[in-house]
């Protein structure tokens, strides 16, 4: 029988898989829906010169040229496009705005990584509600969403895109080294960082503090523990905190260290993570600035969640694995 | 269970990996007897070749794991946490050609063009771009010295602890690219799910070292 090869990182999903797979996306609309989320559908194929307005973010890696010689992409993520469709389709619509998507997303993938050109993703966005209230709401909808599909023990990773950069400023940390510090940072290097902290000679407290807030984690007593060194954004934090229900609280782990890697966050950023999986499963984080590229300037916040890996940690947890 | 599952290399850096362990009082008695067998679920270990560790880390097969610099830095797509320099094992990561008039820099001269035989054809091929120089990569998987003298290649990129073997085959450090040592690297799932556990280690790994370097 003839081998007839499909693209590496991309799949057939069979009968038996699919009514696993399509039993998540079911509790996970069911919760969207009832948080007051419309699901909305954009192309997967949009104009490049649009898409990379965001200039931010994961980079179309398909590109297709058309019957008329404009250049096409396959969206890389659905935060993009419905940015666009916002500041389009509701340029004038009074906001906050709910929409979620369950979609099909294209990726670049290294070689023998065992990754995905295309996979599914689930999120929402939440348009024009302020940073606390929104970012609340959001926690609140990821919670239940993840809880109705039958996940026990996941825990939800929280920390502040902000903070960092704002810590290298008071540090007098810039150009190129600031850029070297930040990718330690976002590669979880250490060392690295020890290091480019000490060539930078900026005096003990301040390196120490970076070096800190880097590796704290834990519940939100860790706030009060470095609280008055990071002003703002432990006070944020905290008050997001307050507007949270127990239910929801008691899954975070505050994570000062994280930094995800699209550049679009601006406030903050949170990460899901199962026992049961290697890698986050999800994650998401406000990006204040993106609309405004779009033309229309509106504060937002929002998150995706990759199936696969979902159905991967349910499977893992049920002994099926 | 053990709190952690540790990856740990066998090789080289088994020895002194396996002394740590004794100081976070891992029993790793039949480790050291047991040079067949490669899980030891019961202290929470698993062995493996060290370039095989980040693979495991990152997939969440161990926690945590004992690494080279070198074999991080030549997989350096793998998403795995690094968190501290253990100091043992230090090797340095060397350009190499036969002694005499350097027939690398005669190559570069003559062709611009340099060939570089190597186990580490992403560090070396980074190194070559960042020194602006035109590579052309032949990836080895046995002794990289034989390279040079059978003509296959101008130049080495490759490990070195001590020099001997370089000598030996009548091969000379021209450069010097970086210094490697021990790492210890984590799952970044489990850096978060499991931070008690391993601050803890962390702390331990670095009290034990400062009391080893004060004696």
């Amino acid at each position: 029988m003839a081998i007839l090869p499909i693209p590496s990182g991309t799949r057939d999903i069979l009968p038996d898989e699919m009514r696993e797979l399509s039993s998540i996306v079911g509790a996970l609309k069911g919760v969207f829906a009832d948080a007051g989320f419309g699901e909305i559908t954009t192309p997967a194929l949009e104009y490049e010169e649009v898409l990379s307005r965001a200039d931010i973010g994961a980079r179309p890696a398909y590109r297709v040229v058309d019957d008329h010689g404009a250049v096409l992409v396959l969206r890389s993520d659905m935060t993009v496009p419905i940015a666009r469709v916002v500041a389009t389709r509701y340029a004038t619509s009074d906001p906050p705005l709910r929409f979620c998507y369950v979609a099909p997303v294209y990726r670049a993938v290294r070689p023998h990584r065992g990754m995905s050109r295309e996979f599914l993703q689930a999120g929402i966005e939440l348009v024009g509600l302020p940073s606390a209230e929104g970012t609340a709401e959001a926690l609140t909808v990821l919670c239940r969403a993840l809880e109705a599909t039958g996940l026990r023990e996941f825990r939800i990773g929280l920390g502040d895109a902000a903070l960092f950069p704002r810590l290298l400023d008071q540090a007098g940390v810039d150009g190129p080294a600031r850029g070297r510090v930040m990718r330690e940072l976002a590669t979880g290097d250490f060392v690295g960082m020890e290091r480019e902290l000490s060539v930078l000679r900026i005096d003990d407290a301040h390196a120490s503090l970076l070096l800190r807030v880097a590796r704290l984690r834990g519940g939100p007593e860790v706030l009060e523990e470095i609280g008055d060194a990071i002003g703002d954004a432990a006070d944020g934090l905290l008050r997001l905190y307050e507007r949270l229900a127990p239910e929801v609280a008691r899954r975070l782990v505050i994570d000062l260290g994280l930094a995800r890697d699209l550049g679009y966050y601006t406030g903050a950023v949170f990460e899901v993570y199962d026992p049961g999986l290697g890698t986050p499963l999800g994650g998401g984080g406000r990006y204040d600035d993106l609309l405004g590229r779009f033309g229309r300037s509106l504060p937002a916040v929002g998150f995706a969640l990759r199936i696969d890996d979902l159905h991967q940690a349910l499977t893992a947890r049920n002994g099926h694995a | 269970m053990p709190d952690l599952t540790i990856a740990v290399p066998r090789g080289a850096l088994l020895s002194e990996t396996l002394d740590r362990l004794d100081w976070l009082d891992i029993d790793t008695s039949e480790v050291r007897s047991n040079d067949r067998k490669l899980l030891f679920g019961d202290v929470g270990v698993v062995t493996m070749r060290p370039s095989d560790v980040p693979t495991y880390v990152e997939a969440g097969a161990a926690d945590v794991g004992f690494t080279g610099k070198d074999v991080l830095t030549e997989q350096s797509e793998t998403d795995v946490y690094e968190l501290l320099d253990l100091g043992y094992g230090p090797c340095t990561m060397v350009l190499a050609t036969v002694s005499g008039p350097d027939p690398a820099a005669e190559a570069l001269r003559r062709l611009g063009v340099i060939r570089v035989a190597t186990k580490y054809p992403k560090t070396a091929a980074d190194y070559f771009e960042r020194t602006g120089r035109q590579a052309e990569i032949v990836e080895v998987k046995g002794s990289v010295e034989l390279a040079p003298l059978t003509g296959l290649v101008e130049a080495i990129v490759d490990l070195t602890a001590t020099g001997t073997t370089l000598r030996e085959n009548g091969l000379v450090v021209r450069e010097e690219i970086f210094l490697s040592t021990a790492r210890l690297i984590a799952n970044p799932v489990a850096y978060k799910l499991k931070a008690q556990a391993i601050d803890a280690l962390v702390d331990r790994l670095r009290d034990a070292e400062a009391v080893r370097i004060a004696r």
